[in-house]
């Protein structure tokens, strides 16, 4: 005897939470029978592994006819096929657009095209999540990307409302497509030890205050590049390293400033002219595209690992930070205060984030 | 020309991509009824097509508004070659055409295809404009009300309940036409899907003029069936009862008060017919037809003889069991005085003039129920030939008639004059046809007749008062009400009165043991009840009730034409015996004395046949005691043999007992009380009823001789063991192991759940909101062709066991909960093919008060606490969101998350209720704002609107973002309206307001793609989940928010899967309504009031 055809469908479609999230980590049926086995959800019910798994089959079959309609949220509200209750769609959207970090940061910043999607393989290899799995969360990453590519106004909030991510998720979409846009470096051993969040603060930082939507609500225009007056402004900012008298007085103020408050300060006092360089040609370069896509591995070569090298603390980098902006302004022949603050705004956020082990 | 309907076309949304080259649609509609059609402009390039069509208005016929549909057809729009059909769209107006139903309807409803199944949405709005027609001789039946429901309908109240009505309409089955070989598959499923939607409406109308004829206003029970007959053509017929119905003011409360201005009048009518003529009944009852059998159970059989009805076709009448489940042995008794055989008089005066007694209500307002006297059945074998005029479908009506005479013969037998809870059904193979009739033998009460003969100044002067609306509901009026009855019954307690015998104790029509009536000591009971109503709400039940099954399998040669029905007609009444056995068994099993909803199907298959009965059972506490099972071995000497027996013997006993604590039955004793009780005790005599009239010739029929073995052991074992009416089982018969493995094999009932195949659970009163309308459908292939009986019937009882145990595990979160109205139906739709399909509602009822109520099932103390710290839990959220239901939107499915883990469905439901009562009270506002209806297209345009919008272009930053929270989170804002359905007559915790119309469909799915659909499984999960769609929008565009009495008439499923095909034929129907929440109103469930009074009643008497 033999089970030709077996289905269970509800009025309101119930689903279970653990065997939704074995379906997203692409788990087969017999693997997730197994898995839910010891588990132990039979213990307390007089059930066999045979129920169990015509339940999965159940389940998985109504997640697969579900997933069309999760592609476009929007619709799973007003579609008629499943009556599913409002909080359960919630958790499906939110379920379904979330991501492993792992493997989010071996694409993160790569082109979302076919050449990625076909190396999904070595990636799934590498980190231990399913194919499947990586398969849904590339296209996932995808589809907003397309979605949100054209759109007009603020990135994180054109993603919420067109897949109905609760906000946490949405900025991390917003970092995802932002990086994927402009393809950041990410992967090279150097920048191994950033986690996800890590680049997501970054990219969170950039999006709101280097783009063009990031001065001006108001502005119809897309969130996903860096404005490009800005990016001319910042050549200005080379007068900093070029003019030595500029340079001399910059590299006293902020000595004066800190002499006595860290340990670190005769390394700061010695290096100070490197850093500086390092980090205002960082700004000089962002006209260029190719030199946008190393910012995140220059920020780390030019100025995270010598302040390691010397064994800076967290502390010292802000003390460091802050002053080193601060002087600036006293700067009574620099004349770009502006482009001053929103460059070293950034920066000053994202290195504090990136200076860790 | 009396009405005009009028349609208009707002929007599509969600449609397919037809075009490949732009992934884009260029759509138009047509809109179809009878032979016109208009078309709507095309709407270019879009997914999200806005047509705003202007009103498409049809003058037609009110005759063909009943029959035909509103046929919508939504089409791309091709330039060269011909236009694309996406999918279609079949609206029954007959809702529009009651005042009382719906006035509008409006909503986005699924475009449909037969080949891809539900493709986008469509935006519609039909209105119906009629005018009274005087007509005598009109052929319309405009404004009858239809009712799935089996009971009086919530909000109205019953003033006359007329009878039977039935009607059959035959056609052709268009895929058997010639046409059929070049036409598409798609054009051969539409032609069939709207020739069944065109049959039914005539159906309807036919029935609804047959209605008028009688005086009545509605149909209550309508059972509308389809017979795919294959070559010989497509039958549909439905039964129902007609009823005249008033409609209850709202302000009060129904069912209590429904007969409070009847009092006083049918006492002296009953009293002043007393003296005509007081015995003549015991003389007149036809007790032609009687006998015996070794299990308690009367064998009561008709003709048994073959008998040709037509020339041309071939018909077998099977021997009828009647299970009214009687004890062994006579009894002595008083003359139950004069009034019983009076009330009978009276009521066979009513019903006498009726061809046919026959009601289809499984449910009845209080007092309509006299005495149940058993269940009555029939089954007939027919040969299908070709239906030749459609016109005249004569030999199907006949056929039906004959079987509806035979029950009411058979209910004559059992001393009734009615059939209540009536059902038919078929089963076809080929071109066999088993025709199949079931219903419970009762005496009713005359005044819910017209033609009651004393009673009709009663009902005159009834009807005279009723419009007085001070007496409807006032406390005097109750009270007066109670003593009526105590008089009109012969001083009897209404809540005992219909386990009283309606038969004469002295001429009883088969073997039965009676006692007085635990309840009031006057009147005699049976030992056990079965039957196929609902349990009455005055019924006094000990413990829990619970679903038992019998389930058999019997292999057949395989054959053609008369040897074919033949030998199923052989094989039928031996299937039946034995399914009463095992329920008999099962009953015992768990020390209970009734079965309510007792539904015996038996699907006929090429090889085999199939049985399956399912009942509920219960203790009812006027009914005595059941005895136990005894085991007794052939040859006692043997000393291993003995000891097998008594470990046998002792399992079986703890599961008796184990039983009995499980569904907590504990009758009091009485023995020592009622000496009178035990008077049946010592003149065992089950051989012999004396006065019984057994004719011989009944008697050397095989299926007597066959057990009557085995029936002189058991009168000798009874006396030797002495225990009163045990049950007794031999080992040595091999059908007794057979039936002892079934007993001991039915796995027990997980922790929190009960289940029962009626309406509620008796026991069970503190539902919750949260509940769960489900089908399952199993196929299994046998792969073993040369099964025996034995394997075949291990092979189904697992099935069936393992079917339950898989519902118990996927509804596990709704724990403590109970599986209501568990209907199974199998079919054997080919060759070792076994289909099973069940639908049921799982409803959870809160364990706090539950266990208040009977400490006895509390178990474990730890288990005890956390779940009472659960409910507490539940309690205090739902409260709290109840307070502020609007304040803290985003709140809440935050919380309801929070919790989900332990009950997701508990917190779903009551969240979702408030979410569709809060869409219900502006659903009502909008409806009273209507009626113009000008502002609902404005409204529909506007939500169209904004959807559309929302699918491209860039939002706006903050109103935008507000609007989509809104959808989210807030149930007001959803486009979606919930739609609750259930196979019950009532959602609990919930007020029925209006009834909005029948709802009745019938798709047809087929793929070539079966692989890619998912195979079997994933094809019919997504039809199924496609139906329930339909319905659901359906009953939202009606503008109401529930579907009840929903029922899954047809699911015949075919498959090649050679071919990578599969076809799918589903029909369903029930009751679109509004409800609203109990707490929403002030007043009280009348029903849980009425059913808590008479169980605290019966803690204290007994």
């Amino acid at each position: 005897m033999s089970v030709e055809l077996d289905v269970f469908v509800v009025n309101t479609t119930i689903m279970d939470e653990e065997v939704y999230q074995l379906w997203l980590d692409g788990y087969t049926v017999n693997d997730a029978v197994k898995v839910r086995m010891e588990g132990g959800v039979l213990e307390g019910c007089e059930a066999s592994a045979e129920v169990l798994h015509s339940d999965t089959m159940d389940q998985y079959r109504t997640f697969q006819m579900c997933e069309r309609l999760l592609h476009s949220p929007v619709k799973l509200a007003n579609q008629l096929l499943f009556q599913i209750p409002p909080h359960r769609q919630v958790m499906l959207i939110e379920r379904y657009y979330a991501f492993d970090s792992v493997f989010v940061r071996e694409v993160l910043g790569k082109k979302l095209s076919k050449g990625t999607k076909k190396d999904l393989d070595d990636v799934s290899a590498k980190t231990g999540v399913t194919l499947k799995s990586c398969r849904r969360q590339f296209d996932n990453f995808k589809r907003v990307f397309k979605v949100v590519e054209e759109l007009k106004g603020p990135l994180v909030e054109n993603i919420r409302q067109h897949f109905l991510l609760s906000d946490k998720l949405a900025r991390d979409y917003a970092a995802i497509v932002f990086f994927a846009n402009n393809r950041f470096e990410t992967g090279k051993k150097k920048l191994h030890y950033l986690t996800f969040q890590d680049f997501a603060f970054c990219a969170g930082q950039l999006i709101s205050n280097w783009t063009v939507g990031a001065l001006d609500n108001m502005v119809e225009d897309m969130d996903v590049d860096l404005e490009k007056e800005f990016l001319q402004d910042l050549k200005e900012l080379k007068i900093l390293i070029t003019d030595r008298d500029l340079l001399d007085q910059h590299k006293s103020l902020v000595c004066t400033a800190l002499r006595g408050k860290t340990k670190a300060f005769n390394e700061m006092e010695a290096n100070f002219k490197n850093l500086s360089r390092g980090l205002v040609n960082i700004a000089a370069k962002l006209t260029n595209t190719k030199e946008v896509r190393d910012f995140f591995i220059d920020l780390v070569e030019k100025f995270i690992e010598p302040c390691r090298s010397d064994k800076w603390t967290a502390g010292d980098m802000r003390l460091y930070l802050t002053h080193y902006t601060n002087s600036a302004h006293v700067l009574d022949t620099f004349k770009h205060q502006v482009v001053w603050d929103r460059y070293m705004g950034v920066i000053k956020s994202c290195i504090l984030k990136m200076y860790h082990d | 020309m009396p009405g005009k309907l009028k349609a208009k076309i707002v929007a599509g949304r969600h449609l397919p991509v037809m075009d490949r080259a732009s992934d884009l649609t260029d759509a138009f509609v047509e809109v179809k009824f009878g032979n016109t059609t208009f078309k709507t402009d095309v709407f270019p390039k879009s997914l999200n097509p806005q047509w705003n069509s202007e009103w498409f208005k049809f003058e037609v016929d009110d005759e063909d508004l009943q029959d035909e549909p509103l046929q919508i057809t939504v089409l791309d729009h091709d330039t060269y070659s011909a236009n694309d059909a996406i999918g279609k769209v079949y609206i029954d107006i007959d809702p529009l055409l009651s005042c009382e139903a719906a006035t509008v309807i409006s909503g986005w409803l699924p475009i449909y295809d037969t080949i891809h199944g539900i493709r986008g949405e469509i935006n519609v709005l039909v209105k119906v404009d009629l005018f009274n027609d005087l007509n005598r001789f009109r052929q319309s039946s405009c404004g009858v009300k239809f009712f799935c429901t089996t009971s009086i309908p919530r909000c109205y109240r019953v003033a006359l309940v007329h009878g039977f009505v039935e009607e059959l309409v035959v056609n052709e089955d268009p895929e058997y036409q010639w046409i059929d070989r070049i036409r598409t598959p798609r054009a051969s499923n539409e032609a069939r899907q709207r020739l069944i939607s065109l049959m039914s409406g005539e159906l309807q109308r036919k029935i609804g003029l047959k209605v008028l004829e009688m005086g009545g206003n509605a149909v209550v029970g309508y059972l509308q069936c389809f017979d795919l007959e294959g070559e010989s053509g497509l039958v549909v017929r439905a039964i129902g009862t007609a009823c005249t119905l008033d409609k209850l003011s709202p302000g009060t409360a129904p069912n209590t008060t429904t007969h409070t201005n009847t009092h006083t009048l049918p006492n002296t009518a009953p009293t002043s017919n007393a003296c005509n003529s007081p015995s003549k009944d015991s003389k007149e009852s036809p007790l032609a037809h009687g006998c015996r059998s070794t299990h308690n159970s009367p064998v009561h059989s008709t003709c048994s003889s073959q008998r040709l009805s037509h020339s041309q076709n071939f018909s077998v009448s099977v021997p009828t069991l009647v299970f009214t489940g009687m004890g062994s042995g006579g009894s002595v008794g008083k003359e139950a005085g004069p009034l019983k055989t009076l009330l009978r008089q009276h009521t066979q005066s009513a019903l006498e003039q009726r061809e046919f007694p026959i009601f289809t209500l499984t449910c009845f307002p209080p007092g309509f129920l006299v005495h149940v006297g058993g269940v009555v059945s029939t089954r007939s074998v027919k040969l299908l030939d070709r239906i030749h005029n459609p016109d005249e479908p004569e030999t199907r009506d006949a056929w039906w008639e004959e079987i509806r005479q035979e029950i009411k013969s058979h209910a004559k037998a059992l001393g009734c004059h009615a059939v209540v809870g009536y059902s038919e059904s078929t089963s076809i193979c080929e071109e066999v046809c088993i025709l199949s009739a079931s219903g419970t033998a009762a005496m009713l009460n005359p005044r819910f007749m017209r033609e009651g003969c004393l009673d009709t100044g009663g009902s005159d002067h009834r009807l005279s008062r009723q419009p007085h609306p001070g007496m409807v509901g006032s406390e005097r009026g109750e009270g007066e009400v109670s003593s009526t009855w105590l008089g009109f019954e012969d001083a009897s307690p209404p809540s005992c009165g219909f386990v009283h015998i309606p038969y004469d104790e002295f001429n009883m029509p088969f073997p039965a043991q009676l006692t007085y009536c635990y309840h009031c000591r006057r009147q005699k009971v049976p030992d056990v009840l079965f039957t196929t109503i609902d349990l009455p709400a005055e019924a006094e039940v000990t413990g829990k009730g619970c679903l038992i099954q019998a389930r058999l399998c019997r292999t057949k040669k395989k054959a053609q034409g008369e040897v074919n029905a033949t030998s199923i007609s052989n094989l039928l009444p031996f299937m039946e015996y034995e399914l009463h056995t095992q329920l008999m068994n099962k009953l015992k099993l768990r020390s209970m004395n009734a079965l309510f909803g007792l539904r015996i199907q038996i699907s006929v298959g090429e090889n085999m046949l199939l049985g399956l009965a399912s009942a509920t059972g219960v203790y009812l506490s006027a009914l005595p005691a059941p005895g136990g099972i005894q085991i007794a071995g052939k040859t006692p000497s043997d000393l291993s043999y003995d000891q097998h027996i008594s470990t046998m013997q002792k399992r079986i006993d703890d599961t008796i007992a184990k039983n009995k604590e499980l569904y907590n039955i504990h009758p009091p004793k009485l023995f020592t009380l009622d000496p009178e009780a035990f008077t049946g005790l010592n003149t065992e005599c089950i051989e012999e009823v004396v006065g019984s009239p057994i004719p011989d010739r009944q008697r050397s029929s095989r299926l007597f001789r066959s057990t009557s073995e085995s029936s002189d052991e058991l009168s000798e074992l009874d006396l030797s063991h002495g225990k009163k009416d045990a049950f007794v089982l031999e080992i040595d018969d091999t059908d007794a192991v057979e039936d002892i493995q079934s007993l001991l094999t039915d796995a027990p009932i997980p922790a929190g759940f009960y289940s029962c195949n009626t309406e509620v659970m008796p026991g069970i009163h503190n539902w919750t909101s949260g509940l769960q309308m489900f089908t399952s459908v199993r196929v299994y292939r046998l792969s073993n062709a040369n099964l025996t009986n034995q394997g075949l019937n291990k092979i189904f009882t697992d099935l069936c066991e393992n079917l339950l145990k898989s519902l118990y595990f996927k509804l596990r979160s709704m724990i403590p909960c109970c599986l209501c109205h568990l209907n199974f139906t199998v079919a054997v739709p080919e060759e070792e093919l076994i289909q099973v399909a069940v639908t049921a509602v799982a409803m959870s009822f809160d364990k706090e008060t539950q266990q208040a109520a009977d400490k006895a099932l509390t178990r474990g103390s730890g288990e005890n606490e956390e779940q009472l710290q659960f409910s507490m839990e539940m309690c205090g959220e739902s409260t709290i969101s109840n307070n502020q239901p609007t304040a803290k939107p985003s709140g809440v499915p935050e919380s309801a998350m929070v919790h989900s883990s332990r009950a997701p469905s508990v917190d779903y439901g009551s969240f979702a209720d408030r979410c569709s009562t809060w869409l219900e009270l502006l659903r009502l506002k909008a409806h009273t704002i209507r009626r113009g209806s000008v502002k609902t297209s404005r409204r529909t345009q506007l939500l169209a609107h904004s959807v559309s919008s929302s699918e491209r272009c860039s939002p706006l930053p903050e109103g935008r973002s507000r609007s989509l929270r809104s959808t989210r989170s807030l149930p007001c804002g959803a486009p979606v309206t919930v739609v609750k359905m259930t196979p019950l007559s009532f959602l609990p915790g919930t007020r029925i307001v209006k009834y909005l119309g029948i709802i009745n469909m019938f798709f047809i799915r087929e793929t070539t793609s079966l692989r890619e659909e998912g195979g079997v499984s994933g094809f019919l999960h997504s039809f199924i989940a496609e139906v329930f769609a339909m319905v659901r929008a359906h009953v939202a565009a009606l503008g109401g928010n529930a579907l009840v009495s929903y029922s899954m008439k047809e699911c015949v499923f075919m498959e090649n899967p050679n071919k990578n095909q599969a076809q799918c034929l589903i029909n369903v129907s029930g009751d679109a309504v509004i409800f609203i929440r109990e707490s929403d109103q002030e007043a009280i469930p009348p029903l849980l009031t009425s059913r808590q009074t008479s169980s605290t009643g019966a803690d204290g008497t007994t």
